[in-house]
C-alpha cells in the first residue's frame, strides 16, 4: 500500500500554517526540496500553487469533498467496467452495473455542483490492480468500493453539521448499501454475503472514520488525498 | 370512523393530550385504538395520536422506541415465516434467516439501549387487517410485505437522522442499522423481480413505484429529485442519464407519522 499523507496533524500550528499558505510553509520548511515535489524551472506558477496533494478541506465542505472523492472513484470504476465489459457478462449483470454506474455519476455530479468553487479537482484513478476482463476481479473490486462507501458515509454522518447535508448523505448511503447487497449477491447468489461480514454481532454495519477510509482507497487514486483538515 | 371522537376520548383520559403525552398514557391510547376501533381507521387515528404525542421533534428515547417497534414488527414477521414448513423456498432460506438474525440483533440492541424505557413487543396482524389474507400461505404475498417492511425501515431511519444530529453516537448507530435494512431491501426486491420475471423490480427504487403505494410516496416521495435545494435531474454533467436512474440514486425519508400510518395496521395491540 502506498504511503499516504493522511496522518492526523498533531501540531495545530503547522496545520494552520498549511492552510494559510501551504506553498510558503512547504518551501520554508524545506519539505519541498526534500520530497522532490517541486522540480523548478519547468513549473508554472499554477503548478507551484497546487502541490500534488489534494486537500479535502474542512467543515461540512470537507466532508462533501470527501464524499465527492469517493463518488469520483466509484463513477470512474463503473464507467470503465461498462466500457470494457468482462467476458460473458450476463444481461442481468449488465443492467445492474449500468444502473450503478449511472447512480454513481449522478452522485459525483451532485457533489461537484453542490460544492461549486470549493470542489476538489477531478482525481485520476489508479485501477492497475483490477483486471477489467475478469468477472471475479471486477465484482470483487465493486464489492470493496461499495462496502467502503457505506462504511465511509456511516462514519462521516456524525461529523456533518448542516442537517440538510446529513439528509443528503443519508439518501445516498442507503443506495450504496443497495448496490453492495446486489454486488455481493452476484458473486454468491442467495447466500449470507449480501449482508454479511460488514455487519457485527449487534446487527450494525461498519462505520469508519475518514482517515481509515482514505488510507484504504489511496492505492486506487494517483493523486495524494489529504483529509487532515476534516472534522473528527 | 370519526377522528375527532377519538381525539375527544383521548382528551377525556388525559387533558394534556394535545401536548406531549406521557409514555404510559400513550401506550394506553394505542391499546384503545387497537382493541375498539375499526381497522380501516387505525392508520389515520394512530398517526394523529402519535403526531400529537410526539410533537415536532421527538426525544432520542421516543425515536429509539419508534425504531424498536419497527424492529419488533420485522423480527416477528421473519421469526414466524422461518419456522413454517415448506413456506420459504429452499433457495431463499439462508437469506431470510440472515435477515431475521439482524432484526433480532437490532431488537436486542435497542432494548439494551433503552433499558427500562423500552416499549414491549406489540401483538401483530400480518394480514394487515385482512388486506393481505394470504400473508402466511402465499410466498409472493409474504415477500411483497417483506420488501415493504424493509423499504419502510430504510425510510424511517433516514427520516430520524436529522433529529439525532445533536446525539452523534446514537446517530451513528442509527446509520449503522439503516444501511443493513437497505441491504435487506435490495435483495428482497431483487428476489421479487426474479420470481415475477420483472427486470424493472430492482434492488433500488425507480421513481415512486412499489407496493403498497404509501411506502413509496409521502411528503417526500421516492420520485423526488431535489436534494439540499439542488435538482439532481437537471445537473449538466449527468448527460443522458434518465430521470428514472436519477430517482434511483437517492432514497427518501418518511416522517414518523407516515411510518406509523403504514405500520399501524400491522399492530393489533401495543405491548404494555
Amino acid at each position: 500500500m502506498k504511503k499516504t499523507l493522511t496522518q492526523p496533524s498533531e501540531h495545530p500550528d503547522s496545520a494552520m500554517l498549511a492552510r494559510v499558505d501551504r506553498r510558503y510553509f512547504l518551501r520554508s520548511a524545506g519539505v519541498a526540496a526534500a520530497t522532490g515535489a517541486f522540480i523548478l524551472g519547468a513549473c508554472t506558477e499554477q503548478d507551484l500553487m497546487s502541490d500534488d496533494t489534494v486537500d479535502l478541506g474542512e467543515g461540512d465542505f470537507g466532508i462533501l469533498n470527501y464524499a465527492y472523492a469517493l463518488e469520483q472513484l466509484e463513477a470512474a470504476f463503473y464507467t470503465q467496467v461498462m466500457m470494457t465489459p468482462y467476458l460473458n457478462m450476463t444481461d442481468m449483470e449488465k443492467w445492474i452495473l449500468t444502473d450503478i454506474r449511472d447512480h454513481e455519476i449522478v452522485h459525483r455530479e451532485f457533489f461537484k455542483t453542490a460544492l461549486g468553487s470549493k470542489a476538489i479537482k477531478g482525481l485520476t484513478p489508479n485501477f492497475s490492480a483490477i483486471d477489467f476482463a475478469d468477472r471475479r476481479s471486477v465484482l470483487g473490486a465493486a464489492k470493496l468500493f461499495e462496502d467502503t462507501g457505506v462504511a465511509a458515509y456511516n462514519g462521516a454522518g456524525k461529523l456533518i453539521k448542516d442537517v440538510n447535508y446529513l439528509l443528503v448523505a443519508g439518501k445516498i448511503v442507503s443506495v450504496e448499501a443497495r448496490h453492495a447487497s446486489a454486488i455481493a449477491d452476484l458473486i454468491n447468489p442467495n447466500a449470507l454475503e449480501f449482508a454479511g461480514g460488514q455487519i457485527n454481532n449487534m446487527g450494525l454495519e461498519n462505520a469508519f472514520s475518514p482517515s481509515v477510509i482514505l488510507s484504504g482507497v489511496q492505492p486506487f487514486v494517483m493523486d495524494k488525498i489529504s483529509g487532515k483538515n476534516l472534522p473528527r | 370512523m370519526n377522528i375527532f371522537r377519538i381525539l375527544d376520548s383521548i382528551q377525556q383520559v388525559d387533558g394534556d393530550a394535545a401536548g406531549r403525552l406521557a409514555h404510559t398514557t400513550r401506550r394506553m391510547f394505542m391499546n384503545r385504538i387497537g382493541s375498539s376501533l375499526a381497522t380501516a381507521a387505525v392508520p389515520t387515528a394512530f398517526a394523529a395520536v402519535v403526531n400529537k404525542a410526539y410533537g415536532a421533534t421527538p426525544s432520542v428515547t421516543e425515536i429509539l422506541n419508534f425504531a424498536l417497534t419497527l424492529e419488533y414488527l420485522e423480527e416477528t414477521f421473519y421469526f414466524q415465516a422461518n419456522r413454517m414448513t415448506n413456506f420459504i423456498p429452499a433457495e431463499y432460506t439462508l437469506v431470510f434467516s440472515q435477515i431475521e438474525r439482524h432484526e433480532t440483533q437490532h431488537v436486542d440492541f435497542l432494548k439494551g439501549a433503552l433499558g427500562s424505557q423500552a416499549v414491549d413487543r406489540p401483538q401483530f396482524d400480518f394480514t394487515y387487517g385482512g388486506a393481505f389474507p394470504d400473508a402466511w400461505t402465499n410466498f409472493m404475498t409474504f415477500i411483497t410485505i417483506s420488501a415493504a417492511l424493509e423499504d419502510t425501515g430504510v425510510r424511517a431511519y433516514k427520516g430520524q437522522a436529522g433529529n439525532l444530529i445533536t446525539a452523534p453516537a446514537i446517530l451513528e448507530y442509527a446509520l449503522q442499522v439503516h444501511s443493513v435494512e437497505a441491504r435487506h431491501a435490495s435483495l428482497v426486491r431483487r428476489i421479487i423481480g426474479h420470481l415475477k420475471k420483472d427486470p424493472m423490480m430492482k434492488g433500488w427504487i425507480t421513481q415512486d413505484q412499489g407496493f403498497p403505494p404509501a411506502v413509496y410516496k409521502g411528503a417526500t416521495p421516492e420520485s423526488n429529485t431535489v436534494h439540499a435545494g439542488l435538482d439532481a435531474a437537471t445537473l449538466s454533467g449527468i448527460g443522458s442519464i434518465s430521470r428514472d436512474n436519477v430517482t434511483e440514486a437517492f432514497d427518501e425519508p418518511l416522517t414518523m407519522e407516515e411510518v406509523l400510518a403504514i405500520a399501524g395496521p400491522f399492530i393489533k395491540k401495543m405491548g404494555m
